[in-house]
């Protein structure tokens, strides 16, 4: 009943936005919105297009200016092929060309003449010729090796600056530092020594082979896990989405009730510069008091603030709801208000039940002057399918990963059913 | 509209054959037919449901089909219904970086072995007896057995 509702309203958009298109005169070839917006739900003016179903977790994509898609998955598909290839047809609508890589991963990223890919341990990359093809499926240079990876955040996602350096995720494979990780009552380790391999962002040139530890730098430490991550060309500066911790209830029962763990520890945005510290896990981002807060683990008690020297988050996100992308939208295809702010794609909690889980939604954070101004709105719902897939998080689509291409549409690919989505913007 | 959301997610929750202790806030949730599983008992159940509210929910949560990725489901793994010994080693020891029914899971399970022989049992009775799965209880001597030779 409400789905037949809001899809009626969804069609009806999508029919002003076709019917303003016919006054275009450009000579640009558009592509057209699918008829139900994808089953997304966007703001007025906006269509999505169903590009390709994978069927496959697709994790992060790069889409070069000639149509081809790079999509890095979980897992190796059926034959074996870690990152699929798409080509794009004239309507928007893609085909999958083939595969290489047969490592499962999440970071990939596509400049001007190389591709970047990365396993749960390394970071490879690949020649693109002019046509924005790979060039050495087979034999791409491993330019960094030996990153841990221990079944927890283990996923390494990467962007490039403008001079030649990559910077590599490397999540804490712990909540949050204690002796027995997720243990109820366990206390944090003394001076957490994750944080010597783990629990930042790692600095490393993006023309070098074989580096390791010892040879990058720890650009920043103390954030926990960091899947979505950008390059903001206007300010030249590294920002990061960190993943609150987890579990404030089932560790510390006696602290935090139910609610209070699924709505205190923030997702967080961080503007970083070399040698910052984010706090994990001394402290987490209370979404309530706009506080840095002592951790449990570390003497905290859900009133303390924490004394630590640690940087404040540029913004901050309803706890759990997974940010597992950040794009710097520098397109011309939105309207002006999106120029330099930031979409991030939020995957959907799961620690927040027993109370209803949130997110599954990609989430528009204006900026001005290179900082966060203004309320974040949700800009595309419904990946979940209903109200009720998302409380319950048995969502249909999750979105996982964010890419923007030469037209300026905003792609997002989806790592539950593989479903790889295009946002347009049609109305001029 | 808040409502109906945790309304169904206590709907999602009364999976469980052992929901008719809960009383029912609207009538929409009636609760599932008790089928008494032969040799099940229903305090075990009862008990064991309170158990896994408590310890186990956050991660496999309450309709007992896990975090795609992260925490597996318990409805009809080879783990549940299986061996009881190495079901019962689970709980006592934790795991992690296995993969379950051929898929990896990359968070960790945390050792849950503050829980007292008669609890454990009650939980994998749970367990065993909900989401659609169905085998025989777990007893308190059995976990008790698995614990001391676990110790050694
Ligand atoms: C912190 C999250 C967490 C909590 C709390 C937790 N588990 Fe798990 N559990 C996991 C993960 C992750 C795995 C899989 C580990 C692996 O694949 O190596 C797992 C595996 C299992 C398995 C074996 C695999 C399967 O799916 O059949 C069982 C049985 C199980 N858990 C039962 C429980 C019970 C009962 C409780 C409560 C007493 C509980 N777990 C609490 C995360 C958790």
């Amino acid at each position: 009943m409400k789905n037949a509702l809001s899809r009626g309203l969804l069609l009806s958009t999508a029919i002003v936005g076709s019917l303003s298109l016919y006054s275009l005169t450009t000579k640009v070839a558009v592509v057209t919105a699918d008829a139900d917006n994808a089953g997304l739900k966007l703001p007025a003016g906006f269509g999505a297009l169903v590009v390709a179903e994978t069927g496959a977790r697709a994790r992060h994509l790069a889409v070069t200016p000639q149509g081809n898609i790079y999509v890095k998955l979980n897992r190796p598909n059926k034959e074996g092929k870690g990152i699929l290839v798409l080509h794009e047809g004239p309507t928007g609508k893609a085909t999958i060309t083939g595969g290489f890589g047969s490592y499962g991963g999440t970071g990939v990223y596509a400049n001007a003449g190389y591709l970047y890919a990365t396993s749960d341990e390394e970071v490879f990359r690949y020649k693109l010729n002019s046509k924005g093809e790979v060039t050495n499926p087979t034999q791409p240079e491993k330019i960094v090796t030996g990153l841990i990876n221990r079944h927890q955040h283990e996923s390494k996602s990467i962007t490039l600056d403008k001079e030649g350096n990559i910077y590599v995720n490397i999540g804490a494979y712990s909540n949050s530092c204690q002796v027995k990780d997720r243990q109820k009552g366990s206390l944090g380790m003394p001076n957490c020594p994750i944080l010597d391999s783990a629990g930042g962002i790692w600095q490393f040139r993006a023309d070098k082979l074989n580096q390791t530890y010892g040879t990058g730098t720890r650009y920043a430490t103390g954030l926990r896990n960091v899947v979505g991550l950008d390059w903001n060309s206007q300010t030249n500066q590294l920002y990061v989405m960190q993943h609150g911790r987890d579990q404030l209830h089932d560790i510390f029962p006696e602290l935090y009730d139910t609610k209070q763990s699924a709505e205190l520890p923030a997702e967080c945005l961080y503007a970083l510069k070399k040698g910052d510290n984010a706090g994990w896990p001394y402290m987490y981002y209370d979404n309530t008091q706009h506080k840095r807060m002592m951790a449990p683990e570390y003497g905290g008690d859900g009133k303390k603030v924490s004394p630590g020297n640690y940087i404040e988050p540029a913004a901050a996100y309803p706890a759990h709801t997974a940010p597992n992308a950040l794009l710097f939208y520098t397109g011309t295809m939105f309207p002006e208000k999106y120029r330099n702010g930031a979409f991030i794609a939020f995957h959907g909690s799961w620690n927040r039940a027993p109370e209803p889980q949130k997110g599954y939604y990609v989430v528009f954070q204006p900026f001005k002057d290179g900082k966060p101004s203004g309320d974040w709105e949700v800009f595309a719902d419904n990946f979940a399918g209903s109200s009720e897939k998302v409380a319950t998080g048995r969502a249909d689509h999750k979105p996982c990963g964010l890419a923007q291409g030469a037209d300026g549409s905003l792609y997002v690919s989806d790592d539950k059913k593989g479903t790889i989505y295009r946002i347009v913007y049609n109305k001029k | 509209m808040k409502k109906t959301l945790v309304g169904l997610a206590l709907l999602a929750l009364a999976g469980g054959p052992a929901l008719a202790q809960k009383k029912p806030a609207s009538k929409a949730k009636t609760p599932a037919k008790k089928t008494a599983t032969a040799g099940v008992p229903a305090a075990s159940l009862l008990q064991g449901k309170s158990i896994y509210t408590q310890y186990c929910l956050t991660c496999h949560q309450a309709d007992g089909g896990g975090v795609d990725g992260l925490n597996p489901p318990l409805t009809k793994t080879d783990y549940v219904l299986g061996d009881k010994t190495r079901l019962v080693r689970v709980l006592l020891n934790g795991l992690q970086g296995v993969d379950i029914n051929g898929e990896p899971y990359n968070n960790v399970m945390p050792s849950q072995d503050y829980l007292n022989d008669q609890q454990m049992a009650d939980v994998l009775t749970f367990v065993r007896n909900s989401f659609g799965n169905k085998a025989s209880a777990v007893k308190a001597s059995e976990v008790k057995a698995v614990r001391v030779a676990n110790k050694k």
